[in-house]
């Protein structure tokens, strides 16, 4: 009796499998879906060959001058003459490690904080909302031996993650506690908590900014010279809480009534029923929301171009102004634009992280 | 909106009237600098190099008086300030002297509490035509499309000049001065219309700036120069004097460079300005040789506009109406004696 070999079974048609196999399951798969194809095709290709040729190709990376860009493409020597500026505005050069120091004892600290499996966790955050902002506060400003830099000299990069970074630490701890005022059962308190999210969530945040720069100064006349960027830095804050507020409220609203009355049958108190049941459940449902919060705060401290105080952009527009220099706008808004974008894609891949790690099984 | 402006007014008056009382000299002097406030970014007149060192006639101005008042002519903040703010910076008591291209109308002089010090710069509304148009003068411009920034006093003058000569235009309106550069680039229209000192600096920003010109008409008065708090006239002194001693310098012929022997000169005008003789800078409430140093360290009006927008920068601005009384412009500072 004859074995019975089976044939061996061949590959897939070459035009089934990699990359052919794909473009056709994917690109070509059908007339219309052809045509589509080969139109985008055909625009990629008229939009961005000629950009990354002006961009990458025939572009100027070093020089010292206008005279320096030759080669038709993209002047990027704007940007990397002025590359202090932008960073630092005209805080005095000889101070730079300051900022640095500053900004890289923060990163530390987030680092500690956000890998998994390192020790005094609780210790590194207490010292993070506690100690770092008098260490920063010091280095960016002085005192302690340190030179004062007067805040009319701070821009640059270094301006916007200032206004950023305090609007963020600052507005999540008010929000949480407004969410809390509006929905709690004291009339006062909830009243309170209500006209003032509503009142800060009905003005632009350029009206605010406005009023601070341009009323606010009227009423303390006579020397009481409260710095500009504090007063723009308290309206952000007020402005960022209020929003924050609402995206607790959501977070809390979401959570089943069952928790609440579980966590009030166990007995426990009103901080503890909010400490080890409900945010820590409502805080994961929100981190989207509050993502999202922070990533529109961060673009919004642009608009603080408006009261004179110069940040990324600003330091790009004041540089476009610059007689020797006339004519690189281009350049210039990409470099802004790709600096907002650096921190505002990392902070979204961030948040995504965080989704996955503290999933728990409630999300589909 | 105007209601809202009114309000403001009289609340920045209100304040001017009851708020910064302390001598703005002593102030100055107690703090060792002054606060000045500039704009946020004008080619040739207040922008930073690429050393982020602010540049230009008004942030020279600045230094001028930092020279005449603390004798060091780097002694300055500079605070950037935009349209909006800069009257109330200078009412709070923000800054000391606002030099940031404002112009000089009776509203502001009359109604903000504010006092023009002077003249620092003659601007004026004017055109930049394409030179393939072969236009030399604004009146043959009959029927002409026209690039405007939308919004602004521009689009008035225009349409009055425009209206008095008995000419028909059509306007192709912007947003911003970079779109309107672009536009004309394009050639959406014949001319682009702003202020001249703008013009000269948009025309760079083409790509050929050899096609376009500026033309000689000026169609509007706008006098810039620096403002100071109403009250304080000894402060109001010294702004105002540290103009005309530029312009005066200019005249007499005393530059930076031959300041030095200048001070020994027999011209007794020249002797009382930089303090050689007389008392002059004792009136003023400053040291005897305050001029000196303003011409020293900054230099005379002249040498300062060629440097920042004149022919020796970028812009290459003719001097025109900026020009000296003696030299065809109107520019003329009062004797000191």
């Amino acid at each position: 009796m004859e074995k019975f070999t089976p044939i061996e079974s061949r590959p897939a048609p070459l035009v089934e499998v990699g990359i052919i196999g794909w473009m056709r399951r994917n690109l070509f798969s059908s007339i219309p879906n052809t045509l589509v194809t080969i139109f985008t095709a055909y625009m990629l290709w008229i939009v961005l060959v000629p950009f990354l040729n002006w961009a990458f190709i025939s572009s100027d990376w070093f020089g010292e001058s206008r005279h320096d860009c030759t080669s038709g493409g993209a002047c990027w020597v704007f940007v990397t003459v002025r590359w202090n500026l932008f960073m630092y505005g005209f805080y005095p050069e000889d101070s730079y490690w300051r900022p640095n120091l500053a900004f890289i004892l923060l990163i530390a600290i987030i680092a500690w904080l956000s890998i998994p499996n390192l020790p005094f966790k609780k210790w590194v955050g207490i010292a993070a909302i506690t100690i770092y902002p008098v260490v920063a506060y010091t280095l960016l400003y002085g005192g302690f031996g340190l030179d004062v830099i007067p805040t009319h000299r701070w821009g640059g990069l270094m301006l916007t993650l200032v206004l950023a970074l305090i609007g963020i630490v600052v507005a999540i701890p008010i929000g949480i506690l407004l969410a809390l005022g509006r929905r709690s059962e004291m009339p006062v308190i909830k009243m309170v908590c209500v006209i003032f999210i509503e009142f800060w969530r009905g003005v632009p945040l350029i009206t605010i900014l406005f009023m601070a720069s341009v009323m606010l100064p009227l009423f303390f006349a006579g020397g009481t010279d409260a710095d500009k960027l504090m007063r723009a830095l308290i309206g952000i804050v007020m402005f960022q809480s209020a929003y924050m507020a609402e995206v607790v409220r959501g977070g809390l609203q979401a959570l089943s009534k069952g928790q609440f009355e579980g966590a009030d049958a166990l007995g426990l108190s009103y901080w503890q029923k909010m400490n080890l049941v409900v945010l820590p459940q409502a805080l994961k449902i929100m981190i989207p929301g509050i993502v999202n919060t922070l990533i529109s705060l961060f673009k919004d401290t642009s608009l603080i171009v408006i009261i004179g105080l110069l940040d990324v952009l600003g330091m790009v527009r004041q540089a476009l102004s610059d007689p020797a220099w006339l004519g690189y706008p281009a350049e210039g808004y990409l470099f802004a634009a790709f600096m907002f974008w650096i921190f505002c894609f990392s902070m979204s891949r961030y948040s995504i992280y965080l989704e996955d790690r503290l999933n728990t099984g409630h999300r589909n | 909106m105007k209601k809202i402006a009114t309000i403001v007014g009289a609340a920045m008056a209100v304040t001017a009237a009851a708020g910064v009382n302390a001598s703005t000299l002593d102030s100055v002097k107690n703090r060792g600098a002054l606060q000045c406030g500039v704009s946020d970014g004008l080619p040739g007149f207040s922008a930073t190099d690429s050393a982020g060192r602010w540049q230009g006639l008004d942030a020279d101005f600045c230094r001028a008086v930092a020279a005449a008042v603390l004798g060091d002519a780097e002694k300055v903040n500079f605070v950037s300030l935009t349209a909006t703010e800069r009257f109330t910076a200078l009412q709070s008591g923000e800054i000391d002297v606002l030099s940031r291209n404002s112009t000089w109308t009776l509203t502001r002089d009359a109604s903000l509490g504010l006092n023009f010090a002077g003249v620092n710069y003659y601007d004026g509304q004017g055109f930049l035509v394409s030179k393939d148009l072969g236009v030399d003068s604004a009146l043959e411009l009959d029927g002409a499309s026209v690039c405007i920034q939308s919004g602004t006093t521009t689009e008035l003058n225009l349409a009055d000049y425009f209206r008095m000569n008995g000419m028909s235009y059509e306007p192709v309106l912007y947003d911003t001065s970079d779109q309107t550069t672009a536009g004309f680039e394009a050639g959406r229209c014949d001319i682009l219309t702003s202020d001249q000192s703008q013009l000269s600096a948009l025309r760079l920003q083409l790509s050929n700036p050899d096609a376009a010109v500026v033309l000689p008409e000026i169609i509007s008065k706008e006098p810039l120069g620096p403002v100071v708090r109403q009250g304080d006239d000894v402060w109001f002194n010294i702004v105002k004097w540290t103009l005309f001693a530029k312009i005066n310098a200019e005249e007499m012929g005393i530059t930076s460079a031959n300041a030095d022997e200048m001070l020994s000169s027999d011209d007794p005008s020249v002797q009382r300005l930089l303090g050689s003789s007389g008392n002059m800078g004792e009136l003023l409430r400053l040291e005897n040789n305050w001029a000196y140093n303003i011409v020293k360290q900054v230099g005379n009006y002249g040498e300062v506009f060629e440097r920042t927008v004149g022919t020796g920068s970028p812009l290459n601005i003719e001097r025109g109406l900026n020009a000296l009384w003696t030299n065809g412009g109107i520019q003329y500072a009062p004797p000191v004696r």
